[in-house]
């Protein structure tokens, strides 16, 4: 299959559709608005239900619906529609759905602005809404990687009944690149859900619900998310190294941040200092690992992100004490050049 | 033998009287015993004067009754 | 039933529990008109035959535990938003036959987006909306159909129109757009009106099987335990108070 030149929204979209979508649910936010208008397009075309709904919290529900009822399913959104969107995500993920969920983040907080920012990773990381629960979390930091993390999101949901979340920001949603776009998913690979809400015909009826107002038996329904938790840590953290084996100081970056931070490397190798990248494929589950055993043979793991210091957190969490842990964020939209962050890179390497 | 006959499941019967008020014929009234629940449930005080008309189940909130018909009743009626 | 009476030959049963009701036992309190709107809804399911391709969506709210009663697919909906979730169902699988099953804070309070807009899409979904004008589960609060000067626990003087607004009017509203099909009020407070509150839980049932869209019955409801009242003055309420602000009857009806 040749590659073709595809927007990082619109790519998302054809990649998802490929996936086996079979509903997406939206309503209209800015940078993901192409997402938006290429679901309308193609996806009733395609077989697929198109349908935009009249607040984020609606069409969080509907997936709730079509993931009950068995099918892919997907919306995307972007800050505060996400924010919107966090009652039914709990919902979901304690009923056990699994569907994809886009976040094109954006400055906030607040209204804040439609500038790539990574201020949502608290949100997407840590839960995000009520109770004890995880996403997924896959940050591309280009528009091929998004395709293929679009294709992962949906499979691991399925195969661990946990909702995916593919983290981005505008900067990746609205940019032009040359993608491979994925073969169909072939219907007889997706897993099937003999859960699913399709009538009770033939068998006992199936009843998808996330309450039980027993406390043993609440218990026990959050020790099975736990232990999926548990599983997905052990089999599917993802990242990606470069220029690490000699490395005094490792950056970590991730999506947007991580591809400049790329830059940022071949500048610093140039000038002969050893620096090097860690970018987290997944945001949850986080690399504590990878990071760990870097940080045994660094000076410093530096952390690179568009926010106050919210990855930051878990690269200390992974560093625990074994390298010097200093932070560099930009805010409010504003991105930073590669030669600025080589600035900041310079006060501890060299 | 009355025309009709009313079964109550006492342990779904929760006492509330609706079919006591809504009967025609006053046939049902609270009986003396109470359910596991520690409701009074309800009972045929007047069994013979029950046409098997079926206003009480069809009022009952906790589908604690069931109806019997006389045949003969039935089929005069259609 | 979990009785054995011996029948005496030549009694045919007239009335017994429908097929679609499992054998839990409802977890509504004593009185409470829920349980005869339970029952008229399983009823419908069973002589329209299609219990085997329905799915239904419990609210929060007294309906929570529905999925219990029924024996056939059931997703519980997060506070309001069972016709947003109904919406998801029905546009993946057409062929199900989805209803849901609301309280009025459910559906006219935190709901009300969604529920208008199932309707103003004319989703082909059948709503069963109890309206009893108070937060059952939570302890008898104000609800949007409180009724003005009725008295609830956040409004212990009595609603008062200037502070805390009017009864809401939902099928009324609703009756306004041109999506829905069917918006009907029906109350169950004796056996006529249930027989035609049957009737209209019956036809927005069959107006979902024809693909007429949108129908949503309103059943004024009791609630004994909050307005505290036996179930007896309850039943008697709704005949002479609240239908006066809720009057009975079809709202719209496409035929």
């Amino acid at each position: 299959m040749s590659r073709v030149l595809m927007r990082g929204n619109e790519a998302i979209a054809e990649a998802a559709i490929r996936s086996g979508l079979k509903c997406y649910f939206c309503y209209p936010i800015t940078p993901q608005g192409e997402l938006v208008e290429y679901m309308a397009r193609e996806l009733p075309k395609r077989g697929g239900v198109f349908l935009q709904a009249e607040s984020e919290v609606a069409a969080i529900n509907m997936v709730y619906g079509a993931a009950a009822a068995g099918v892919r399913t997907m919306t995307s959104s972007s800050s505060p529609g996400i924010s919107l969107k966090q009652e039914g995500i709990s919902y979901i993920a304690m009923a056990r759905l699994p569907c994809v969920i886009v976040n094109m983040m954006r400055g906030g907080p607040g209204l804040g602005n439609i500038a790539p920012a990574q201020g949502d990773y608290f949100q997407a990381t840590k839960g995000g809404g009520h109770g004890d629960y995880r996403l997924i979390v896959l940050a591309p930091s280009t528009v091929p990687e998004a395709t293929e993390l679009v294709r992962l999101a949906f499979d691991l949901a399925d195969k661990y009944r946990v909702p995916a979340m593919i983290l981005a920001d505008g900067m990746i949603g609205q940019m032009m690149e040359p993608v491979k776009l994925p073969e169909p998913v072939d219907s007889a690979d997706i897993p099937p859900r003999p859960w699913a809400l399709t009538g009770a015909r033939g068998r006992p009826k199936n009843v998808i619900s996330s309450f039980d107002l027993e406390p043993e038996g609440l218990r026990r329904m959050n020790l099975v998310l736990q232990e999926t938790y548990r599983e997905i840590e052990r089999a599917e953290v993802r990242w990606e190294e470069m220029e690490t084996e000699d490395a005094e100081l490792i950056v970590v970056a991730y999506g947007t941040m991580g591809r400049i931070v790329k830059t940022v490397v071949r500048l610093a190798r140039a000038e002969g200092l050893k620096v090097g990248l860690l970018r987290p494929i997944t945001l949850w589950p986080f690399p504590y690992g990878a990071i760990r055993r870097l940080a045994e043979r660094t000076r410093a793991v530096f952390t690179v992100e568009l926010s106050a210091g919210q990855m930051w957190e878990d690269v200390r969490l992974a560093v625990e004490g074994r390298a010097e842990t200093p932070f560099y964020g930009e805010l409010g939209g504003v991105v930073p050049s590669p030669n600025r962050i080589l600035e900041e890179v310079k006060k501890y390497v060299g | 033998m009355p025309k009709g006959i009313v079964v109550v499941d006492k342990e779904r019967c929760k006492g509330c009287g609706l079919c006591v008020e809504a009967c025609p014929f006053k046939v049902l009234d609270f009986s003396s015993e109470y359910n596991s629940s520690g409701y009074q449930v309800t009972y045929m005080a007047h069994p013979e004067k029950c046409t098997g008309c079926a206003v009480c189940a069809n009022v009952c909130p906790d589908v604690a009754l069931e109806v019997y018909r006389e045949e003969r009743s039935v089929k005069g009626a259609t | 039933m979990s009785v054995e009476v011996a029948i005496p030959e030549g009694y045919v049963r007239a009335f017994a529990k429908p097929a679609a009701l499992s054998d839990a036992k409802f977890t509504y309190c004593p009185g409470c008109h829920h349980g005869i709107i339970t029952r008229l809804v399983a009823e419908v399911l069973d002589e329209l035959g299609i219990l085997e391709r329905t799915v239904g969506i419990a609210p929060v709210g007294c309906a929570v535990f529905l999925d219990r009663f029924f024996h056939c697919d059931f997703v519980q909906a997060a506070h309001g938003r069972a016709c947003a979730v109904a919406t998801g169902i029905k546009r993946a699988r057409p062929d199900l036959v989805v209803f849901t099953y609301q309280g009025d804070g459910d559906l006219a309070a935190i709901g009300t987006a969604e529920t208008v807009h199932a309707a103003n899409r004319g989703e082909n979904i059948t709503v069963i909306f109890v309206n009893n004008g108070i937060y059952g589960m939570t302890g008898g609060e104000m609800a949007p159909t409180t009724l003005p000067g009725q008295r609830t626990v956040t409004t212990p003087t009595g609603r008062e129109p200037r502070l805390h607004g009017y009864p809401l009017k939902i099928s009324e509203m609703l009756a306004q757009l041109d999506g829905p099909a069917y918006i009907s009020r029906q109350a169950v407070f004796d056996y006529s009106h249930v027989v035609k509150a049957k009737r209209a839980v019956l036809k927005a049932f069959r107006n979902q099987l024809e693909g007429k869209g949108f129908s949503l019955v309103e059943i004024l409801s009791t609630c004994p335990t909050n307005w505290r009242m036996s179930p007896t003055e309850a039943g008697r309420w709704v005949a002479e108070r609240v239908t006066e602000v809720f009057p009975l009857g079809d709202l719209k009806d496409v035929g």
